[in-house]
């Protein structure tokens, strides 16, 4: 058996797949569903040059990179929120933020 | 042989990717999440994309995790308190999880008819960053010039929100410093002898 198309698309999916578990399993931990959503981007992006390698076109790596320029925005600007969140109540739990008006 | 390496690889990502999100310590979560972009930076290699596998080493591993782990330690929290009281979302998590998978694999069985076998990562060219090279800047220059944009706004976006100016903290004030005149810096007296001033 050849190394396929297909064989990308299932790591891929199951890739994505433990990101959204994680997500649900580390409720309370808002760091730990940051790098959950990390995992989400890593496997799109592999679903992206996957298919842009096998189907001979380069433009599928162009929005691969794309999508890690914003992967990376989005881990700083989380964490820059995460960081600013902490030193203004002491703790990191998700389930408190919304005491956080105004 | 490659097919060898692919499940290798595959499963050391999969298997990192699950203690990203298993492991206990948030530390932990980290280091595993590099050896999981690590390993998928492999498979991407298997498959001849090498600079978007050199972009992810240096992108992911190098800013991102090191990003995490720089935070993760900086935080004083209690992580062993946040971990309480996961083990009742793992049902909910396993169904939503199931049903992903689910809806995926329907997805690709259904969708992907003719799956081309045959890889080629450098259409046109010779080595796969001169194929990205020579559309990057002509093709999709506006996009590469909006991800440069995105990433100044988000930079400058984490600058504002950290930044703070703590009191009582003696700074450096350039502007002050550089309006000093002579006059207003010192004065000449001239005292007579055993008078003062």
């Amino acid at each position: 058996m050849e190394l396929g198309l297909s064989h990308y698309l299932a790591v891929s999916a199951a890739l994505f797949t433990i990101g959204v578990v994680g997500i649900f399993v580390n409720r309370k931990n808002i760091i730990v569903i940051l790098m959950a959503i990390e995992l989400i981007l890593l496997s799109v992006n592999l679903n992206l040059i996957a298919f842009s390698v096998f189907s001979g076109t380069i433009a599928g790596q162009i929005f691969a990179m794309l999508v890690l320029t914003v992967a990376a925005a989005e881990a700083a600007v989380g964490l820059a929120i995460l960081v600013v969140y902490f030193r203004n109540r002491g703790d990191i739990s998700v389930e408190n933020v919304d005491l956080m008006k105004g | 042989m490659a097919l060898i390496a692919f499940y290798l690889m595959a499963t050391v990502t999969l298997v990192s990717a699950l203690m990203v999100i298993m492991a206990r310590n948030p530390v932990h979560s980290v280091l595993w999440l590099i050896l999981a972009f690590f390993s998928s930076a492999g498979l991407l290699v298997l498959i001849g994309a090498e600079f978007l596998a050199m972009l992810l080493v240096v992108v992911y591993v190098g800013a991102v995790a090191v990003l995490f782990l720089f935070v993760v330690m900086m935080l004083d929290v209690d992580f062993v308190e946040l971990k309480d009281g996961t083990l009742r979302y793992w049902p909910f998590a396993m169904l939503v999880g199931i049903v992903f998978a689910a809806e995926i694999v329907l997805a690709s069985v259904l969708g992907v008819h003719a799956r081309p076998d045959a890889f080629d990562a450098a259409p046109g060219a010779d080595t796969n960053a001169e194929a990205i090279g020579q559309v990057m800047y002509t093709q999709y220059l506006l996009l590469f010039q909006m991800a440069g944009i995105v990433l100044l706004i988000a930079m400058i976006g984490a600058i504002v929100l950290t930044l703070r100016h703590r009191p009582h903290v003696k700074r450096q004030n350039i502007a002050k410093q550089t309006s000093r005149r002579r006059s207003d810096a010192y004065e000449l007296k001239d005292p007579k002898p055993g008078q003062g001033i």
